[in-house]
């Protein structure tokens, strides 16, 4: 058992690219489902569009890398009207089927060999970071320390992912402090309810989820920065592990998103390290250090099984909420 | 009827008069109506839930809506509201035609519903419950929501009034907690309290006093009375005769989706059509009799 290596492996997990864009989709959930009740299964595919709309737009119209983000924000806002005008009238769970029809949708239109120019289909998009990297204001060199030790492009994509989601948790904090914060819990409490008191609820619901498309789709632009994108990645199970995230840090809150991502990748990266070193000494007997490395997933389900049975309101979530859970 | 009754002072609250023009029938016209409605229809399949012809709703008064159960009383709370579409007619509140009006817009012209199931927002405080039925809120508009600055004030003011409510309706020691550790009764009370904070013009009521405990009936009746003092109309649904004889200056009573008869609530408690189609030849017979499983002493046999 190699216990430096696997500490310091799960310690780079704490700050990764892959936490703050889990952490902004999270929040993207946070919006959508702990404050507005709208049951979003499809924030992969508001993921896709940031990644996707970052890439494409570099690579086939030659953008500079933030008119590429740009582009990925307006596209996350059109598929949010697209989704929402026909949707947002349907009930919970109408919402979340049509969700994740949307997202695979998407998903199955990026993999298509029939754009394979312009998405690279199964191959994914890579080779558009010149734009980015000419504009980073680090010199060469190594920056940090111990297991936290990245060179100058890492710290640029890390700085601005850790911006980017530092603007948009205060965002959401003003938001939800707001009037407007309050209409939006009162419509996840009772939509007849709150209008009936004159609010015009489907403006509501379709701003809430905007703004959590918008959101979603940054985590996916922070995913893409420092490598390539990938169709595979952006399948249902990358929703539910956001899902998971969001619901152990705590749904109806800001910061739980946040820290329910750190602590689902520090976890990954501990397992996914620990439990293939733990086969290959002997203690974990039956299996491969390959299907060793696999069943985190397995651990991931289990941990959200219980975690909505015993801890619904999540970690930080307010505990006398608990004791009104439907 | 119920038990709650037994609770009432025995003298009625004073009763607004002279509200109709001409002989009293299904559909006369009022001094000053708030509501008129005509030829207003609502199918549910081949069910015909709704179909009035002419209905008008006195002002500056509490109107009852009375009728059996299913005969179209809450479709027709839910048309004259907005939260269903009719299939025919036409009808307008204070003058302006609501056809195609959605609820939320007929809320703000001044008219605003309370439900029969109650509708408290469970996992927001009582206060936040109250502050969300203030109109024209700026810091309500997404774009104004981010700067404090731009509503806080006007969040103020708010709060005090929802305070003053609060006290009113004996809630105040609860504006901290959240919705759903109120009682039913509470509930009932918080939402009506709610639908104040609107300002309305026209309050309407689906079933005030259903599941609500006698001790608390009195004052819910004492608030209804309260909202036509400071100049609200009301409409309410019941099924507690006493508080419809108590309370209502005018009733309305439905079958079948019609209007059988309409009316002060003395008279038409008398109307044999009413009696037939919503009290029942049994109203004044002890349950005992009816069912024939209790054999009671000849006396009160009807």
């Amino acid at each position: 058992m190699d216990w430096s290596a696997i500490l310091s492996n799960t310690a780079q997990g704490l700050l990764s690219p892959a936490t703050m864009a889990f952490a902004l989709a999270a929040l993207g959930l946070a919006m959508h489902f702990g404050f507005a009740g709208l049951l979003n299964f499809g924030i992969a595919g508001f993921m896709a569009i940031g990644a996707y709309g970052y890439a494409i737009s570099i690579l086939t119209f030659g953008f500079e890398w933030w008119q590429g983000i740009l582009v990925s924000l307006v596209a996350s806002v059109l598929f949010s009207l697209l989704l929402g005008i026909p949707t947002l009238r349907l009930r919970g769970d109408y919402l979340a089927i049509v969700t994740i029809a949307a997202a695979e949708i998407l998903r199955l239109l990026f993999l298509t060999n029939a754009f394979v120019d312009v998405t690279g289909s199964a191959d994914g998009l890579s080779g558009y970071h010149n734009s980015f990297r000419a504009a980073n204001p680090f010199p060469e060199g190594d920056y940090g320390f111990g297991p936290w030790t990245y060179n100058n492009i890492e710290v640029w994509v890390l700085i601005l992912g850790l911006i980017t989601l530092a603007i948009c948790a205060f965002l959401l904090l003003l938001l939800m402090k707001s009037p407007w914060g309050r209409v939006i819990k009162g419509i996840r409490e009772d939509e007849d309810a709150v209008r009936a008191l004159g609010k015009n609820v489907f403006a509501y619901k379709m701003q809430a989820l905007i703004i959590g498309g918008v959101f979603g789709s940054l985590g996916g632009i922070v995913y893409a920065l420092p490598s390539a994108v990938n169709p595979g990645v952006y399948v249902t199970s990358l929703t539910f592990f956001v899902w998971t995230a969001l619901l152990l840090g705590g749904a109806a809150t800001v910061f739980g998103p946040v820290l329910g991502a750190v602590i689902f990748w520090v976890l990954q990266a501990f397992l996914s390290n620990v439990l293939p070193q733990l086969v290959s000494s002997g203690i974990l007997p039956f299996i491969s250090s390959i299907q060793a490395s696999t069943i985190r997933f397995i651990l991931v389900g289990v941990g959200l099984m219980l975690l909505v049975i015993y801890r619904p309101q999540g970690i930080l979530g307010d505990k006398k909420e608990l004791t009104f859970v439907k | 009827m119920s038990s709650s009754s037994a609770k009432l002072p025995g003298k009625p609250a004073a009763k607004t008069i002279g509200l109709h023009v001409g002989t009293i029938r299904p559909g006369v016209p009022k001094v000053d109506p708030i509501i008129t409605m005509d030829n207003v229809s609502r199918k549910f399949g081949g069910l015909v839930a709704v179909d009035v012809e002419h209905l008008e709703i006195p002002r500056g008064a509490i109107t009852a809506l009375i009728g059996p159960n299913g005969a179209g009383k809450t479709t027709l709370f839910n048309l004259l509201t907005g939260f269903d579409k009719p299939d025919t007619g036409t009808w307008n509140f204070a003058g302006k035609s609501l056809a195609g009006i959605p609820a939320f817009k007929v809320a703000q012209m001044g008219q605003v519903r309370t439900f029969q199931l109650t509708k408290a927002l469970s996992l927001l405080t009582v206060l936040q419950n109250m502050k969300l039925g203030a109109k024209d809120q700026r810091g309500e508009k997404l774009m104004f929501s981010i700067f404090p600055f731009l509503w806080k004030a006007k969040e103020q003011e708010i709060e005090e009034k929802a305070l003053e409510l609060l006290k009113r309706f004996k809630l105040d020691t609860k504006k901290d907690d959240f919705a759903a550790s109120l009682s039913g009764g509470q509930r009932k009370l918080l939402e009506m309290a709610r639908a104040l904070m609107t300002d309305p013009v026209l309050v309407m009521l689906d079933e005030p006093m259903a599941g609500v405990n006698p001790a608390l009936t009195q004052s819910l009746l004492e608030h209804v009375l309260n909202l036509k003092k400071e100049g609200m109309t009301v409409l309410f649904v019941e099924h507690d005769m006493h508080m419809v004889r108590h309370i209502a200056d005018w009733v309305v009573v439905m079958a079948e989706g019609r209007v059988v008869a309409e009316g002060p609530a003395d008279e038409v408690m008398k109307n044999p059509a009413v009696i037939d189609a919503y009290l029942g030849s049994h109203q004044d017979t002890d349950l005992g009799t009816v069912t024939g499983r209790i054999t009671l002493p000849p006396k009160g046999k009807k």
